[in-house]
């Protein structure tokens, strides 16, 4: 089969999504108020609060939220075969994550703006408020560490792309200073920056770097860990606009370029699938395909990540209610045309099924590097670029994607770290050192604990991160849900995700839970039990306040 | 020629002030606090003297008094006063 007929039946059906349903979903469900006063305008202080074009506004949101996890996991779940990732991540997308993203916004709206952990604690109860703290540190604890062996691998895996990876940063850090200091025009400095880092991925192939194998006792792979942290740690005590700032600026314009190449290059080369619709042969030891598949495809589908974004941020920023339509659910669009191109590059990318098969040898592998290095065969087919530079560009978009997250989830794990010291009266931990210290040192313990000594293993997590996503994105569900009975409006729409999504995400720790006991790994075991809880209480939540709500509802009606 | 010349001008500044948006609106406000921050401590080396601090400085800080007088009052909520710590600026 042609991935041209993917692509086209992929975007055709989000595109369906957000011209009929999000419309439907947001006249006859959140019935969005055009003469309603956003907080943006209301308390207007150019600060938070700023009224800001919705164009403006879907770009921010769409690259906060794009990261490397909507390509890691749909390249991972592609060993279950096209079919299931290609019509999770499409319905997924329209039906969940659009409906997600723009009730996340819309809900923070009309509450003054507030964050889904406050609207949680607001809106639902104390105690839901304290599981979401666990659940959030748990979600940035895991991102930490997967991505810091994702961005490992991808070094070692590439050595032409050591020096465009760490030159990034340098061309980061000259553009921030250019800007603030020299005050140079902004699309100057940013074509000279896009150059630079171009110009960089196109020398990279001919300067490799890779680490010695073994150094004073560290394999190169947790060597380049232990370098990662380091660095993400310096990176995350800075300040915001000498490298955050632009490095965010140049990945967007990345982020755009590299989808839009690829795109092209799809429809120029037009590969064929070789991977199986569905494959009967997985290799062995491949986790049951439900519920897997629906905690391995997070980012893509439906993440809660995007929740925080939407309330953090976003909806301080909202000039007017229907806008939240366009910026939301069409952000969330974006997110499931990356994971498509990541689908298509991990299915396509390969001349043959055995060459397939040699890379998905078993559950976890593939991921991020048959994106790669699929996706640079048919970038260079499709464009005629050479393959070595083809492959540096992927490996530097994924990378550099992956390391920004590190960096603000370190920052924002460091917070709530500051805060527990401040609510646990201890002081040392309030200060930001040590806060970023004990980050490092958690993100760490879990990257080597799971992974073993060389961390190679790292990826094992990565469905545990999708649970503890997924569930993120169930309390978002739960307080849209709430409200939306409080208001007299249909809940089913809502309600049908969080119940799918808690199924799923209970019906998956306990798989993994056999499975971590059958293999005797302990450390994910002790781990699965923690996100396990929090998932029960999750679920107890959601039917107790759904409960007190419809009999509230039921009163107030009746009287 | 002219009017090409002006007409480029002129999406040359509409892309300069698209992409200043575009780079400016998800920091402005860390940025903006990290400003706010220092400025707060501006204030308690102006005011400060009145407060009981003692400052070589106050000799000159006085004369930026007035001019600082419309932040006052945001400044010592900021601060944790719900009410203007010192008896003669009566601003709430």
């Amino acid at each position: 089969m042609s991935a041209i007929l993917l692509l086209v039946l992929g975007l055709g059906g989000m595109a369906l999504g957000y011209f009929l349903y999000s419309r439907f979903i947001a006249k006859v469900i959140y019935k969005v108020d055009e003469n309603f006063r956003t907080p943006a305008n209301e308390y207007e202080d150019g600060v938070d609060f700023v009224p800001t074009n919705k164009f403006v506004l879907w770009g921010h949101h769409f690259t906060s939220v794009a990261g490397a996890a909507p390509i890691v996991g749909p390249a991972i779940a592609v060993i279950w075969g096209w079919l299931p990732a290609f019509l999770w991540v499409t319905i997924g997308t329209i039906f969940f994550a659009g409906v997600h993203d723009f009730g996340a916004i819309w809900a923070s709206v009309r509450n003054k703006a507030k964050s889904v952990g406050t609207l949680t604690g607001e809106v639902v109860g104390k105690r839901a408020r304290s599981v979401f703290t666990i659940v959030i540190f748990l979600v940035l604890l895991m991102v930490n560490a997967v991505f810091g062996v994702v961005i490992a691998k991808l070094l070692i895996n590439n050595p032409g792309s050591v020096v465009p990876v760490w030159g990034a940063i340098a061309v980061a850090l000259v553009i921030g200073q250019l800007i603030y200091r020299a005050k140079m025009s902004l699309p100057i400095v940013s074509i000279l920056g896009v150059a630079a880092l171009y110009f960089l991925i196109y020398i990279g192939p001919s300067v490799p770097v890779s680490l010695p194998e073994h150094m004073i006792g560290l394999s190169d792979n947790a060597a380049w860990i232990l370098i990662l942290f380091a660095y993400a740690a310096v990176a995350s005590l800075l300040p915001v606009w000498v490298l955050l700032q632009p490095r965010d600026y140049i990945n967007g314009l990345q982020l755009f370029v590299g989808l839009i190449a690829l795109y092209a290059a799809v429809l120029i080369a037009s590969p064929e699938v070789v991977a199986p619709m569905i494959n009967f042969g997985a290799p062995e030891g491949t986790p049951s395909m439900i519920p897997l598949l629906f905690v391995t495809i997070a980012c893509g589908a439906i993440s809660g990540f995007h929740g925080l974004v939407a309330s953090g941020t976003t909806s301080k920023q909202l000039r007017r209610e229907p806008d939240a339509r366009f910026v939301g659910y069409f952000g969330a669009t974006g997110e499931g045309a990356l994971a498509l191109a990541a689908i298509i590059a991990a299915t396509a990318g390969f001349s043959s099924l055995s060459e397939w098969q040699s890379v998905y040898t078993s559950f976890g592998q593939g991921g991020v590097l048959a994106f790669v290095n699929g996706g640079a065969t048919i970038l260079s087919q499709g464009t005629g670029l050479d393959a070595n530079v083809a492959s540096t560009m992927l490996t530097v978009m994924a990378a550099l994607f992956a390391g920004t997250t590190m960096d603000t989830g370190l920052r924002l794990q460091r917070y709530i770290f500051q805060e527990w010291g401040e609510i646990y009266n201890a002081k040392w931990m309030t200060k930001p050192a040590p806060a970023t210290l004990l980050s490092v040192g958690t993100c760490l313990l879990l990257a080597f604990g799971a992974g073993g000594a060389d961390g190679s293993g790292g990826l094992l997590i990565w469905p545990l991160f999708g649970t503890t996503n997924q569930l993120l994105a169930g309390l978002t569900l739960l307080v849209i849900t709430v409200m939306l009975v409080r208001r007299g409006a249909p809940t089913r729409y809502t309600l049908i995700p969080l119940v799918f999504l808690l199924a799923m995400t209970l019906f998956a720790l306990v798989l993994q839970l056999k499975g971590f006991y059958a293999s005797g790994q302990w450390f994910l075991l002790g781990l699965d039990v923690v996100v396990l809880v929090a998932a029960i209480l999750v679920t107890l939540e959601c039917v107790a306040s759904l409960r007190r709500v419809k009999q509230e509802r039921a009163q107030t009606e009746a009287s | 020629m002219k009017q090409t010349l002006s007409r480029l001008k002129y999406w040359y500044q509409r892309a300069s002030a698209a992409g200043a948006e575009y780079y400016n609106a998800p920091y402005r406000a860390a940025i903006a606090r990290a400003q706010r921050d220092e400025d707060d401590l501006f204030m308690l080396l102006v005011f400060g003297e009145m407060m009981g601090i003692p400052n070589p400085a106050s000799w000159y800080t006085l004369e930026l008094q007035p001019l600082l007088l419309e932040r006052f009052h945001d400044w010592h909520k900021r601060m944790g006063m719900e009410r203007s710590p010192l008896d003669n600026m009566r601003c709430c």
